[in-house]
């Protein structure tokens, strides 16, 4: 693709994301026009500033937040099939929410964050660990090794809940949900943002540490902390979006192979794409999921899981099993 | 200047490289050479520093590796292990510029730009700098790794089999890159090949070795003779002068 075809796609990216952020702070069940606002009604301003406009930057964020972790782990992994689902950091942020509830009650946001940030973090070294120890290394058997962890870790959630009566609680953390998100219940995602910029300062190391240790070492890297920082990126930013959002699949998986269909796998150069591609995907199937039995909901989820699995099998034809050759 | 010291590697009980000791010299092409499995990738791989070692010291320009920074170690040595099948979209050009990391940390001069562009040109690359690497014959795929490593531009090269997988025109045309590497910028650059020809016809300095030890070295009209290479090969190897390099013919 010429550079002029690049700069194309990225403004037709933006210019989506403002009209379709417009279209979706306009639906809902609530009388709301643009005139209200305009004419400064009292609860046209509340219904923006408290439930529409905090709902729409949840979805940008998570789906930026999202579709960057996935990207991270692609690169150190080296492998397009990891991402925060498919490597089971989700299923070990939901542990950790679990924990923290069980030692501290509901009260503490903080250190539920906290537990659940440093159970994610080991469960991504676990992971790395144990793909780094396997001698049989297809580019399939990375991801398959994740869900396999993950389903164990879910399944320990599972009962610890049952046993504990809070079933409950920890399946409302089991779909991804913005029908919930008003103001004073989102911020927490805004505390993931820092970590986006260290991504991008250290974007080259990244990409390095994805070409493997020798090839790190031989440039002066410090392979294995610049893998520990990526997996502390990745899971601080999954693990605020678990808690304030719930899980949200496929995003983190497909965005950043669309995006280095086009872009390369150059961190640095498609950090910002992969952002504003994963923002706009969310974004739409918020829509879609507002509007088919409108004024009631589809889960983000499933119309997340139905585009998302179209969007990955057309992904899997288009590269011809390019990306998915064993590593 | 790299020198070694009593160099030992083992996995477990098993001793791939048993008390090394070497000093090579500065400036040439220098080949190791050897049976598979004699050790020659794991040495170079410990000189290098990017496999750790069991026992035994290696200095760089008087330095024992452990004292040096690494990043400053990557100005002076580079390294580049056989088979790189990275599965990372990358341009060429990409690749080259990462060379330059050790310098930049990831954000490009206008110096390093012109190494990269000078790189490029001494491999002949300039055509296809902004293709991917991917979509690459095996062949410009090694060529693009090697000036990634020229761009590092480091005083001492490694290269565990560059050759591999190659045509004969590539090949020559790396090794001639190399000897232009060491004549023309005074470069230490040594290399595993297995091709005894292309060391015989481009190398000056040969390490011989034979199960985890050095079993010879020096020059190469000194190393590549029937007696020498029966020794570490064990074959009958018949050595003609043809314009006044070493051939040798090993098929029968």
């Amino acid at each position: 693709m010429t550079d002029f075809a690049k700069t194309k796609t990225k403004a037709i990216t933006i210019v989506l994301i403002i009209v379709l952020s417009l279209i979706s702070l306009s639906i809902g069940a609530k009388s709301f026009t643009w005139i209200g606002v305009l004419k400064g009604e009292a609860n046209h301003l509340q219904t923006l500033f408290i439930s529409r406009l905090p709902r729409l930057l949840s979805i940008l964020i998570t789906g930026a937040g999202l579709s960057i972790s996935g990207l991270l782990m692609q690169t150190i992994t080296g492998n397009k099939f990891v991402s925060p689902t498919t490597a089971g950091t989700m299923d070990w942020s939901r542990l950790g929410v679990l924990i923290a509830i069980l030692l501290a009650g509901e009260q503490s946001k903080l250190l539920r964050i906290l537990v659940a940030f440093i159970i994610a973090f080991l469960g991504n070294l676990i992971f790395i660990s144990i793909t780094q120890r396997v001698p049989y290394k297809s580019a399939v058997m990375v991801p398959l090794i994740g869900l396999m962890l993950g389903s164990v870790v879910s399944s320990l959630t599972t009962f610890i809940s049952y046993r504990y009566n809070i079933i409950q609680n920890v399946s409302s953390w089991l779909q991804g949900n913005f029908s919930l998100v008003i103001k004073g219940r989102y911020e927490l995602l805004y505390i993931g943002m820092p970590m986006v910029v260290i991504a991008y300062l250290f974007a080259g190391r990244f990409t390095i540490a994805g070409m493997g240790e020798s090839i790190a070492t031989n440039l002066g890297l410090d392979y294995k902390k610049t893998v520990l920082l990526g997996l502390l990126i990745v899971s601080f930013l999954t693990t605020t979006i678990v808690i304030t959002i719930g899980s949200i699949a496929f995003v983190g998986l497909i965005i950043p192979n669309i995006v280095s269909l086009y872009k390369g796998d150059n961190l640095r150069n498609c950090l910002f794409d992969t952002a504003a591609l994963g923002a706009l995907f969310l974004l739409v199937c918020d829509i879609v999921g507002r509007l088919v039995i409108y004024p009631y909901e589809v889960s983000i989820s499933v119309v997340v899981s139905v585009l998302g699995s179209i969007i990955f099998l057309l992904l899997i034809f288009a590269r011809k099993g390019k990306a998915f050759k064993n590593a | 200047m790299i020198r070694s010291e009593n160099l030992v590697k083992s996995y477990g009980e098993k001793v791939v490289l048993n008390n090394v000791s070497l000093n090579l010299p500065k400036g040439k092409m220098i080949a190791f050479i050897g049976a598979n499995g004699a050790g020659k990738s794991t040495l170079i791989s410990l000189m290098s520093r990017i496999v750790p070692k069991t026992e035994g010291c290696v200095y760089v320009d008087n330095k024992e590796l452990q004292q040096w920074n690494n990043n400053e170690l990557s100005k002076r040595i580079s390294i580049l292990k056989q088979s790189n099948h990275l599965n990372i979209r990358l341009t060429v050009r990409e690749l080259i510029s990462f060379g330059r990391f050790p310098y930049s940390k990831g954000r490009l001069t206008k110096k390093d730009n012109e190494i990269i562009d000078k790189a490029l040109s001494f491999l002949s690359l300039d055509n296809i700098q902004h293709r991917n690497i991917d979509e690459l014959s095996g062949g410009q795929r090694q060529m693009a790794y090697i000036a990634m490593i020229i761009a590092q531009d480091t005083e001492y090269v490694f290269l565990d089999e560059p050759l591999n997988n190659l045509d004969m025109r590539h090949s020559v045309q790396i090794m001639k890159g190399l000897r232009k590497l060491v004549d023309e910028m005074n470069k230490t650059i040594m290399v595993v090949i297995h091709d005894i020809n292309f060391i015989a016809y481009y190398s000056d300095y040969i390490i011989a070795m034979k199960d985890g030890k050095v079993v010879s070295q020096g020059y190469t009209d000194e190393i590549i003779t029937k007696e020498v290479l029966k020794e570490i090969y064990g074959m009958d190897i018949d050595v003609q002068s043809v314009n006044g390099k070493p051939i040798c013919l090993y098929y029968n």
